[in-house]
């Protein structure tokens, strides 16, 4: 099955109940994915909001660290992409849930862009905020009142099908 | 352009990029889900069911420093930040940041990570714009509009 099969057939595929061993596997492979993509950010230096803005100043001096993070990020990450469209089931046996295939429209560049603005003037991007709490910076924790507030107004896209 | 090659540090990008990118391999394998942290914050927030996942990730994510102190002191966490940028000027930054990953579905991890690894055309629609937009807020911000000009 192709991964671009798996984008249509993914959304409508009906949910059997979650049996508790899927549901427990579940909940370790949340715990062990958001400790590693947390020490990843820390290693990386995501979390340095300094060197995130170094990076973004591509007419100053640049530096070309943070391209490398998405290098890295998207060949480990591709993996998984491949296990799961061979497989067509994740290993829990809970049901794949991948974004249904959509058209590139205003919502999508116009959030773009205020992402990009909002990320541009502090140097944190929803991740490293959450980490960067998680050692007591007061200002991930000013920047994600901020944030949580923006994503509570904005009411969730339904997907047109 | 010049390249800060003191600040340049290729090897635990490319490393602390792979760990991140396993982590979306796990959850995408194990639970099915694409780590995108935005949208999993969203959920946390607004879904009726299934939170139980997200909260373990978020979790997760807050106990990375301690876990890495524990086996590597020192390591990972930043300096204070020297001159930061008052509390009411995050909360902006903030605010723009959860309006824009929740208006565009995705943020730095969705479409930049999981949704490039999916070879999404959205995905590289919403980092072009992203990206691009972030560098022109930090030229303003750092060159001043005179040098916009220039």
């Amino acid at each position: 099955m192709s991964v671009s099969q798996m984008n249509e057939h993914a959304p409508l595929a009906a949910a059997a109940p979650a049996t508790a061993g899927a549901r427990a596997l579940g909940l370790i492979g949340a715990l062990a994915s958001g400790l590693l993509f947390g020490v990843g950010l820390l290693l990386s230096g995501m979390t340095d909001p300094a060197k995130v803005l170094g990076f973004l100043d591509i007419f100053g001096a640049w530096d070309p660290s943070l391209a490398l993070v998405m290098v890295g990020g998207i060949t480990a990450a591709r993996i998984g992409v491949m296990l799961i469209a061979r497989r067509g089931a994740s290993l829990s046996g809970l049901p794949v849930c991948l974004p249904p295939k959509r058209a590139i429209d205003v919502r999508l560049i116009v959030g773009s862009a205020l992402f990009g603005a909002g990320w541009g003037l502090a140097g944190y991007c929803p991740g490293p905020a959450v980490v960067s709490l998680g050692f007591g910076s007061s200002s991930a924790l000013a920047l994600l009142v901020g944030m949580l507030v923006g994503l509570w107004v904005v009411p969730h896209s339904r997907p047109r099908r | 352009m010049s390249i800060a090659w003191q600040a340049f540090t290729p090897w635990s990008a490319l490393g602390g990029g792979a760990l991140i990118g396993l982590a979306a391999t796990v959850l995408l394998s194990v639970n099915g889900r694409i780590a995108g942290i935005s949208g999993i914050l969203a959920g946390l927030l607004r879904a009726p069911g299934d939170r139980a996942w997200r909260f373990v990730f978020v979790a997760g994510l807050l106990l990375a420093p301690l876990v890495l102190h524990f086996f590597a002191p020192g390591v990972g966490v930043p300096p204070a930040v020297v001159g930061a940028p008052d509390a009411r000027f995050l909360m902006l930054a903030g605010l723009l940041v959860g309006v824009g990953t929740r208006l565009a579905n995705g943020c730095t991890s969705g479409h930049g990570v999981c949704g490039l690894a999916r070879l999404s055309l959205r995905s590289l629609a919403a980092v072009a714009v992203f990206m691009g937009t972030a560098i022109v807020v930090v030229f303003v911000l750092r060159h001043g509009l005179a040098g916009a000009a220039a």
